[in-house]
């Protein structure tokens, strides 16, 4: 029972730090229609930031907070700088584009940091542990977590659906020609889209860092995670991004702590300890199979314009 | 005696194959083995290149995870030879049609979308592989599997001497070339080529579209297995390195760079980018600074690739 609700938190943060993710790939590609491969650069750089500015001033606060600031004007330079020039370009010239951007960030962190992977410290009132109910303590940071992710979905969806910017922004996605006949300055507008996708990938990255190392190409295998998500969710729908990140994460949380015991139960111990690390990290990807198969579209395909 | 009719496509291709086959008498005269060491590897993953350009280039499937077939053709060399079964006559046959069953897979269920949807599920398939590859312990996991005899041929082949090796593969990737521009020029290529420029069209022909290109897609698989079984003889070795993600970056990147959709544009840009590696990493550790950019560069100003850029010297 107390194993079953930790792990059911330790998936909820995992698929809200998913989303977060998510959610600025979602908007980039939903908005701008670019495939933005270098998003889980932005999410290192992140972590990077928030270890060196945390260091550096000593509060775990303003470090972060830094952090956030630095990562949206990395966001922003870059979509001036280079990808600017890749709107309306095909979908094939993002993927090379950007995956020249991961070489790029890569070796451009090895270069500054250097190769080995940095800690980012907690404070010493996050790493309590905070009784949730009679006889369950769960990490106080992870709850930290799932609170500041919850907070950021619901503003997202505030500032969305509800703020003129928002309004702008859906109208940019439906028609920019039309929005941009109308006085609007659409150019800018994506500058800050992506600035706001950036901020939110280097949100996930400083927050995931202090649970694992801060080091090279953390972005990368959490990157094909969030396309997983995109695809099951369906491609530039917030609200998909939600439900499939929650989903992935649990899954896949929930996988690797219970199917070895579950597998025990069918097969020999040995061939269950072979099988259960390959079959849950396979179990998302079959997830992705059963939805293309059921609806290829993903669950909540975004209206087409 | 008009120049306009010289094709330097076709002048850069000859060069290519000529340049290729004359490379080991080359590296006698001179006692430079790394030069053949090095075109080995670029031949090997030439071919895996040409494969990705006969779906990528004729069919506009932009496959994201062809690193796969190289680490599943590898594993069936790999796996084959740690259990005891050094054979080439059975390693290989498996390795080909491993891939062909994985391509067939991914294939039906990848082909249900397009565009950019494909492009991230291709990926996502392929790094599933790579997780699989990785939970493999009994065959080293994480950490690779050495293969301590290479691929027998009955005494046929050595695949120890490096020249025979590396005509060996220069074999394959010719019979790659020669397969790919028969496709392309058969009844069944042009539909696949019709299905990339206008699908609907197509069907409303009367051509089954998926079946079309599943077709292709299996062959380009396969084509790819063989380059994994190759790539794991001369390695030696197979992890699950082989099938990152950024390895299918690096093969996309080659097709793009030596100019999609044309026969022998995969071919030069292996070779270029693979020496453009070769060289920057021995002028800098921190090479890929200057390559990633370098690609940005590319997609923004280099349309069509080097061939298409050759190309376009000799139109007028």
């Amino acid at each position: 029972m107390l194993l079953v609700v930790e792990q059911f938190l330790n998936g909820l943060q995992f698929g809200l730090l998913l989303f977060l993710l998510a959610a600025g790939l979602t908007l980039v590609f939903g908005i701008m229609d670019l495939v933005n491969l270098a998003h889980g650069s932005l999410y290192m750089m992140g972590a990077y930031f928030a270890a060196t500015f945390v260091a550096w001033s000593g509060n775990f606060i303003i470090g972060i907070l830094l952090a956030l600031g630095a990562t949206l004007l990395l966001g922003i330079v870059l979509e001036v700088v280079a990808l600017r020039h890749l709107y309306g370009r095909d979908h094939l010239d993002h993927v090379l584009a950007t995956f020249g951007l991961i070489l790029f960030f890569n070796d451009l962190v090895r270069l500054v940091w250097g190769p080995a992977g940095l800690a980012l410290p907690l404070p010493g009132w996050l790493t309590v542990p905070v009784q949730i109910i009679p006889g369950v303590f769960y990490p106080a940071y992870r709850l930290a977590i799932i609170s500041v992710a919850l907070a950021v979905a619901l503003m997202l969806y505030i500032v969305v659906m509800r703020t003129r910017l928002g309004m702008l922004i859906r109208a940019g996605a439906s028609n920019r020609e039309m929005i941009g006949a109308l006085g609007i300055n659409i150019k800018l507008l994506y500058t800050l889209v992506f600035g706001l996708g950036a901020a939110l990938a280097g949100l996930a990255g400083l927050m995931e860092a202090p649970i694992l190392t801060v080091q090279i190409g953390m972005g990368e295998n959490i990157l094909i995670l969030a396309f997983v998500i995109i695809v099951i969710g369906g491609i530039g729908s917030i609200r998909g991004a939600f439900v499939a990140a929650i989903l992935v994460g649990m899954i896949d949380t929930l996988g690797r702590a219970f199917l070895p015991d579950l597998l025990r139960g069918v097969l020999s111990s040995a061939a269950a300890s072979t099988a259960a690390p390959a079959l849950s990290s396979m179990l998302i990807y079959l997830l992705m199979a059963i939805v293309l198969v059921a609806r290829p579209e993903g669950l909540f395909p975004a209206s087409r314009r | 005696m008009k120049p306009s009719s010289v094709d330097y496509r076709n002048v850069v291709a000859a060069l290519v194959v000529v340049g290729l086959l004359a490379l080991p008498l080359f590296s006698q005269l001179t006692g430079n083995f790394f030069v053949l060491t090095l075109f080995t590897r670029i031949v090997i993953f030439s071919l895996a290149a040409v494969s990705l350009n006969l779906i990528m280039g004729y069919g506009g499937m932009m496959s994201f995870g062809h690193a796969a077939y190289l680490g599943i053709g590898g594993y069936a060399v790999g796996i084959l030879a740690a259990e005891g079964i050094g054979s080439g006559f059975i390693q290989w046959p498996v390795a080909l049609a491993a891939s062909a069953l994985f391509a067939l897979v991914i294939g039906a269920l990848s082909l249900r979308t397009r565009g950019v949807y494909f492009i991230m599920i291709t990926l996502a398939f392929a790094q599933m592989a790579y997780y699989v590859a990785s939970g493999l312990s009994r065959y080293g996991g994480d950490d690779g599997l050495t293969i301590y005899k290479r691929s027998g041929f009955a005494g046929l082949i050595n695949l120890s001497n490096r020249v025979e090796f590396y005509y060996l593969c220069l074999f394959c990737l010719f019979g790659g070339v020669f397969l790919v521009w028969r496709i392309v020029n058969s009844r069944f290529g042009l539909v696949v080529q019709g299905l990339r420029s206008n699908e609907q069209r197509m069907q409303a022909i009367g051509f089954p579209a998926k079946r079309y290109q599943l077709v292709c897609f299996v062959i380009s698989g396969t084509m790819c297995g063989l380059a994994g079984a190759l790539l794991a003889n001369n390695t030696d070795f197979i992890s699950p390195a082989v099938m990152y993600w950024t390895r299918s970056g690096d093969l996309m990147v080659m097709v793009i760079l030596g100019g999609m959709g044309s026969l022998f544009g995969p071919v030069v840009g292996a070779i270029v980018y693979l020496v453009l590696e070769e060289f920057l990493s021995q002028v800098t550790e921190y090479w890929a600074m200057i390559m990633g950019p370098l690609l940005l560069l590319i997609v923004l100003f280099g349309r069509g690739g080097i061939l298409g850029l050759i190309g376009s010297f000799s139109r007028d």
